[in-house]
């Protein structure tokens, strides 16, 4: 368990002044993250907000080695990072200890950047993969990824005469990361600090690749006021459509839950982008968004069953 | 000078390579098999398994990860090196050109290869001369004892501090990368000594003196970017003959930006890339006996372009022909014609000069091929202009 008085005391390793949205869930994800260690890190990032934003030549925000390469590569560029690290550390060129972490938003990651994140995981580099994951491509002006929610409005999602929005559910990418059997696995929010700091903590300290799924607020995109982004977070947990949970070593376990789930539609209420669901011919586009999340929600609770028994 | 060399072994192109990598031993591998390029990878893996190198190798998921894979390790401060062909070339493009603009030292021996599509495994230069603009060095080799010593070489001259851009090192696929020569090797110290340790002047790994890679660099700062890539490129070329002299110090074999043969008083003569260079200089010497003064020259160095070194190497030629292994679809010619045929424009030679697109898709390229575009060099020096600026060399009508 973090304690925020010793949080508070680590250095900054994202300096502000970086030209983030205000309210902006990404930089608030990044933080919380890179309290997971005191070791030394080198952080990375995809093509995505949180890299143009923080590192428009000649300025960087960052006060630890970053690098950024193209959209799609965020994984397999911190492979070859981290396997420098071993080359060198190997020849004795290297001797501090160094944690290796990649970023990239929903799109860099469930969608473009989906291969690179598999290869890396497979080949078992020791890094944390984060997704800060804000359910569209933000950067280029909301458009629809792998990771936007069914009845979502996107600008290649748009409501139209025949649309609702998004008409598919969201890719389950914490499983399919799950199932590279990897050390560590966990879906966290920022709203949960302790939660998200203390699951970086266990990443960093994995043995061998870890990745953190991490609901990250984009209030341009949801369409909400921005000084919300925590209390929207926080919804995400509260209502279902964002579970708290770990895989650690193969064992799933929610690591927080509501003792009651809130319904769907208060957090569909919460946000612009899905204010077009609540006319009478949408109303069933709100029953089977509220039964998507009920059956993740068993699906979780049946493999943190099933997983915990084998263990 | 003692006695570097081995007696001649007998290697395939892709075993000369991974032998080279083997002596070089760089800290980080990144690659992803294809044909004809994969024997490179696989030779390399068996040292790795054997503990003959203490390289770190990366097997990757695709050639974008290997290159993804080798920025990443450079850029760390890792000597690192890759190995392509053809569409695993193209799967990298895009980080093909962010490794040359972060300016990372990365060697990649390339097996060249047609472009799909229609899919073909077979020898073209369609994947390097479409990354001709990418950033790269380029040295295309005729034989396999050349793809072994300059492989050595490139570490060097990628890693000198004020080239810094990545080199590739072209062999034409099967025909060299698969075919068996005579291969005299250098002794390991020796390759060790020469390309020394590499020490990255602004390493990630360097994590008390944190730095930035890759970031957003717009209209303010960008244009200056890229002027500073192109002035390495153009600043390689007055300090890549130190190093060849350095390797001739070394190692005895002397290298240049090009390579002729009986060019000096040739009225007529041939650019021609690679391996076909070999097969034309046998078409000289028996055009020669026939008391046809027919030259040839082979650029090696294609980027950075040696622009001087060619010119003055045409200075007495009437007639020229310049084989292009790419097709430029409806450009004034194959991209090595074009780029010799602007360097002519304001020179103050002017020979007769026309192109032949050939060997597409590995078609062979005989000497009675040669010997035909000899004779028409011939018939346009009669004739005082040529009868067809562009023409495609052994395909069918």
């Amino acid at each position: 368990m973090a304690n925020i008085k010793e949080l508070a005391k680590i250095p900054e390793r994202l300096s502000g002044g970086h030209r983030l949205c205000a309210g902006c869930g990404a930089s608030i994800v990044v933080r919380q993250v890179l309290m997971g260690t005191k070791d030394y890190v080198v952080a990375g990032s995809a093509t995505g907000c949180l890299e143009v934003a923080t590192t428009i030549y000649p300025f960087t925000a960052w006060k630890i080695p970053f690098i950024h390469n193209a959209f799609e590569n965020s994984a397999a560029t911190m492979s070859g990072v981290e396997t420098a690290y071993r080359a060198l550390k190997k020849k004795g060129k290297i001797t501090k200890e160094i944690k290796f972490v990649a970023f990239g938003g929903d799109g860099g990651t469930y969608d473009i950047g989906l291969q690179s994140l598999s290869g890396a995981l497979e080949r078992g580099h020791k890094f944390v993969y984060v997704c800060y994951n804000n359910e569209a491509y933000m950067n280029t002006s909301i458009q629809r990824s792998g990771a936007t929610p069914k009845g979502a409005a996107t600008t290649t999602t748009p409501v139209g005469k025949f649309s609702y929005g998004k008409h598919q559910f969201k890719k389950d990418l914490t499983s399919i990361v799950a199932a590279h059997r990897i050390p560590y696995v966990a879906q966290a929010s920022a709203s949960n600090w302790n939660d998200l700091v203390t699951k970086s903590e266990k990443a960093f300290a994995a043995d061998g690749p870890a990745f953190l799924n991490v609901i990250a607020t984009c209030h341009r995109g949801w369409r909400f006021p921005q000084e919300k982004s925590i209390e929207i977070s926080k919804l995400a947990v509260e209502t279902g459509v964002w579970p708290l949970i770990e895989v650690e070593n193969g064992v799933w376990r929610f690591t927080y839950k509501p003792k009651e789930r809130k319904p769907v539609i208060e957090w569909l209420k919460s946000q612009g982008r899905f204010s077009h669901l609540f006319t009478e011919e949408n109303k069933s586009i709100i029953d089977e968004i509220q039964e998507g999340v009920d059956e993740n929600w068993i699906r979780l609770e049946n493999l943190c069953n099933s997983t915990c028994k084998v263990a | 000078m003692a006695q570097t060399k081995s007696k001649k072994i007998p290697l395939t192109g892709d075993q000369a390579v991974a032998t080279a990598m083997k002596q070089i031993g760089p800290d980080v591998v990144a690659a992803y098999p294809i044909t004809p390029q994969t024997e490179i990878v696989m030779y390399f893996s068996n040292y790795v398994a054997n503990g003959q190198v203490s390289t770190e190798m990366i097997p990757v998921e695709s050639e974008h990860s290997a290159m993804s894979a080798c920025v990443g390790a450079s850029a760390a401060g890792a000597r690192t090196m890759t190995a392509t062909s053809a569409n695993g070339l193209a799967l990298m493009w895009e980080i093909v050109y962010i490794a040359a603009s972060l300016r990372l030292p990365i060697v990649m021996p390339v097996v060249n290869r047609a472009l799909s599509g229609p899919i073909n495994i077979h020898c073209d230069h369609s994947d390097t001369m479409g990354a001709r603009d990418s950033g790269w060095i380029q040295i295309y080799c005729e034989s396999g004892q050349e793809v072994y010593e300059n492989t050595i070489l490139a570490v060097r001259i990628a890693e000198h501090k004020d080239i810094l851009l990545p080199v590739m090192i072209c062999q034409d696929g099967f025909i060299t990368s698969h075919a068996v020569e005579g291969v005299q090797l250098f002794e390991d110290k020796l390759v060790k000594e020469f390309v020394g340790e590499y020490k990255a002047a602004h390493p990630l790994l360097d994590v008390e003196n944190p730095v930035t890679y890759g970031p957003l660099d717009l209209q303010d700062y960008y244009f200056e970017h890229k002027r500073q890539q192109s002035e390495s490129m153009k600043g390689a070329l007055k300090i890549m003959p130190e190093l060849f002299k350095e390797f001739e110090k070394t190692f005895g074999t002397k290298y240049d930006f090009i390579d002729t043969y009986k060019l000096e008083d040739a009225d007529i003569a041939l650019i021609a890339l690679s391996s076909t260079a070999g097969t034309a200089r046998g078409v000289v010497d028996v055009l020669r006996k026939e008391g046809v003064k027919a030259g040839l020259l082979r650029p090696r160095v294609f980027r950075p372009f040696p622009r001087e070194k060619i010119l003055a190497a045409l200075k007495n030629v009437k007639a020229l022909a310049v084989f292009d292994r790419a097709e430029s679809f409806s450009a004034e010619g194959g991209p090595l014609y074009t780029e010799i045929k602007a360097a002519l424009y304001d020179s103050d030679i002017k020979p007769l000069v026309t192109n032949y697109i050939y060997g597409l898709g590995g078609r062979d390229i005989f000497p009675d091929d040669i010997k035909k575009v000899y004779s028409d060099l011939g018939a346009a020096l009669k004739n005082k202009k040529v009868s067809n600026p562009i023409n495609y060399l052994g395909s069918r009508e």
